[in-house]
C-alpha cells in the first residue's frame, strides 16, 4: 500500500466512523433486532432449559445472521443516494480497497456489537457458560464474513427501488457455510470434542472474502452507479 | 413383462411415473416457450415496421 | 487479454442468429432419439433393483436433473465472464436464458428426489446432503433471475449478474462442503443410495443416454431462447427487418 492510497484508506475509514457516530441511533436497530429475533424463539417453543439449550447456538446465529443482513442498507445506501460514492470511484485510488475500508468501518459499528450482546443472549438461551467463549470467538470469526459477502449483495442492489427483499434472496443462501460450521463449533465444543476444523475452515472462509469480496463489490458498484 | 406390470411398477407406480410425467411437462413447457415467444415477437415487430413505414409514407406526401 | 478478431464475428448476432438456427436441428434431433433409447433402456430393460425394487428407476430423471443442474450454473458463469470481461452480448444473452432452464432442472431433481425418498425414507423430505444442496442452489437461481428482472437495462443486468453468478461459482464448492460435512455428522448413516458406488452396467446406460440427451436438450433450447431474445433486442437491425419480412 503506497502513501498515499493508505491516507486515503484510512480517511475514508474514519469518515465512515465519524458518520456513523452521528447517527448513533440507527445503529442500535439491529442490535435491538438481533435481540428480539432470539428473544422470539422460547416464546414460539417453550422454555424449558433442555430445549433451549441445545437450540441455542443455532438461534443465536440465525438471528445474528439476519440482523446483520438488515444492517447493510447503511453500508452504501446513504453515500449512494447524496452522490458520495460516485466521488469515491472517480478516485485515482483502486475502489476494492476503498470498499474494504467501508467494510471494515460498517463491521465495527455494526458486527462488532453483535459480539459484546452475544453473552446477553446466551443468559437467554441457556447457553452453558463454558459455551459462551466459543460463541463470540465464532461471531469474531463469522460476522466479518457476513459483512463482507453481504456488501456485493448491497453492491448489487442499492440502485434499485425494492433491493431489500432481493437482498436477502441473494445473500442468505450464501451465509449459509458460516451458519453451518459456526453453529456447530459451539455445539461441539459444549460435546467436549475439538472444535479446530471449524475454526480453520471459518478462518480459510474469512481470508477467501476479505480477499476476493472487495473485488466483487468494486465491480458490482461501478455497474449499479452505471 | 406385462404390460399392466410395467404400469404397475412393482407397487411404486405412483412414484414413478409421476417423476417421469412431472419430468415431460417441465422439459416440454421449457422447450415450447421459446418458440412460442418468437412467434409472437415476429408478429409485434411486423406491426412495428408496418407503423414505421406508413409513417415514413406519410412523411414523405406531406413534404410533397 | 484480446480475443482473435474470428470470435467477435463468429459472435455477431447477425451470424449468431443464422448458425444457431442451423445448429439447433444438430441437437434437438438426436437428443429426442437418446431420450428414446434411455427411456427403454431405463424403464424396460433394465432389471429391477434387489433393494428399491421399481422406485430406483427415478434416478434416470433425477441424477441427470441434478447434474445439469449444477452445469447449467457453470455455463452461466462462464458465459457471465465472457460478457463482462469482452463485452460479447451473446454471451450475456446465453448466461440469462440459462438461468430459468437450470432453475428447470434444480426443481426437477428437488421433485423427483422427494418422489424418490417417500417410499425410500417415508417421508417426503430429508435434509440429505444432495437434496439440501440442490435446494441451496435453487435459491441461487432465483437470486440471479430475480436481480436480472429488476434491472431494467439489460446491459446493466447483463452484468450485474455476472458478478452473482461468478460470486455464487466460488460459494458453491464451498457451499456443497459444508452441507455435505453437515449431513453426515448430524445422520451418520443415512441412506444415500441415489449415488451407489457400484452401480450395474444395464443401469449406467440409460443413466448416461439420459444425461447425455439432457445436454442436447439444454443445448437446443438455450439457443432457441437466445435467438428470440435476440430478435427483440436487435429489432431496429437490418437483419432482423429481413427476417421478419421473410417470415410466412
Amino acid at each position: 500500500m503506497d502513501a498515499k492510497l493508505s491516507t486515503a484508506f484510512w480517511a475514508l475509514l474514519k469518515r465512515d466512523l465519524r458518520l456513523a457516530y452521528r447517527h448513533r441511533n440507527e445503529l442500535l436497530n439491529p442490535l435491538f433486532f438481533f435481540v428480539l429475533v432470539v428473544m422470539l424463539f422460547p416464546l414460539g417453543t417453550s422454555p424449558e432449559k433442555e430445549l433451549l439449550m441445545t437450540m441455542a447456538p443455532g438461534v443465536i446465529w440465525v438471528a445474528a445472521l439476519l440482523a446483520s443482513m438488515l444492517s447493510l442498507d447503511t453500508l452504501f445506501r446513504a453515500d449512494f443516494e447524496d452522490g458520495t460514492l460516485e466521488q469515491i470511484t472517480l478516485s485515482p485510488h483502486p475502489l476494492s480497497v476503498l470498499v474494504l475500508a467501508k467494510i471494515i468501518a460498517h463491521w465495527l459499528v455494526t458486527g462488532f456489537p453483535m459480539i459484546l450482546l452475544a453473552p446477553l443472549l446466551a443468559v437467554f438461551m441457556y447457553l452453558p457458560d463454558e459455551g459462551i467463549g466459543v460463541l463470540m470467538l465464532t461471531l469474531a470469526i463469522g460476522t466479518p464474513i457476513l459483512s463482507l459477502i453481504g456488501a456485493i449483495g448491497m453492491g448489487l442492489t442499492v440502485g434499485l427501488r425494492r433491493g431489500g427483499m432481493l437482498l436477502s434472496l441473494i445473500v442468505l443462501p450464501l451465509y449459509i457455510p458460516v451458519l453451518i460450521f459456526s453453529a456447530n463449533a459451539v455445539n461441539t465444543y459444549l460435546a467436549d470434542l475439538a472444535i479446530r476444523g471449524q475454526i480453520y475452515f471459518l478462518m480459510a472462509v474469512l481470508v477467501l472474502a476479505i480477499t476476493l469480496a472487495p473485488i466483487a463489490t468494486a465491480a458490482a458498484l461501478r455497474i449499479s452507479l452505471e | 413383462m406385462s404390460i399392466s406390470e410395467f404400469f404397475h411398477m412393482g407397487g411404486y407406480a405412483v412414484y414413478v411415473w409421476s417423476s417421469y410425467g412431472l419430468a415431460f411437462v417441465v422439459m416440454l413447457a421449457i422447450f415450447i416457450k421459446p418458440v412460442l415467444t418468437r412467434k409472437q415477437i415476429i408478429r409485434e415487430l411486423r406491426m412495428k415496421y408496418r407503423q414505421q413505414e406508413r409513417q415514413q409514407q406519410d412523411n414523405a406526401q406531406a413534404e410533397n | 487479454m484480446k480475443l482473435p478478431a474470428i470470435v467477435h464475428k463468429f459472435s455477431s448476432p447477425r451470424n449468431f442468429y443464422v448458425m444457431s438456427g442451423k445448429l439447433i436441428p444438430w441437437f434437438a434431433w438426436p437428443c429426442l432419439i437418446l431420450l428414446v433409447a434411455g427411456l427403454y433402456y431405463g424403464l424396460i430393460e433394465a432389471p429391477a433393483d434387489y433393494q428399491q425394487g421399481e422406485s430406483y428407476r427415478i434416478i434416470f430423471i433425477h441424477v441427470p436433473s441434478a447434474w445439469m443442474s449444477m452445469m447449467i450454473y457453470m455455463v452461466m458463469a462462464i458465459a457471465g465472464a465472457i460478457g463482462l470481461i469482452w463485452r460479447i452480448k451473446m454471451a450475456d444473452i446465453v448466461a440469462s436464458a440459462s438461468a430459468p432452464i437450470g432453475a428447470a432442472f434444480t426443481f426437477l431433481a428437488l421433485v423427483t428426489g422427494s418422489l424418490w425418498g417417500k417410499p425410500m425414507w417415508g417421508a417426503w423430505w430429508v435434509w440429505d446432503a444432495r437434496l439440501t444442496s440442490e435446494l441451496i442452489l435453487l435459491f441461487l437461481y432465483l437470486g440471479f433471475i430475480a436481480l436480472q428482472a429488476s434491472i431494467e437495462d439489460p446491459r446493466n443486468a447483463a452484468r450485474a449478474g455476472a458478478v452473482l453468478a461468478l460470486v455464487g461459482v466460488v460459494n458453491i464448492p464451498i457451499i456443497h462442503y459444508s452441507v455435505e460435512w453437515w449431513s453426515t455428522l448430524h445422520q451418520g448413516a443415512t441412506i444415500t443410495k441415489l449415488d451407489k458406488p457400484s452401480i450395474h452396467i444395464s443401469m449406467l446406460i440409460p443413466l448416461l443416454l439420459m444425461a447425455v440427451a439432457f445436454k442436447l436438450y439444454y443445448a437446443a433450447s438455450v439457443l432457441m431462447r437466445a435467438r428470440s431474445e435476440l430478435l427483440k433486442r436487435e429489432q431496429n437491425a437490418r437483419w432482423v427487418r429481413e427476417i421478419v419480412a421473410n417470415e410466412s
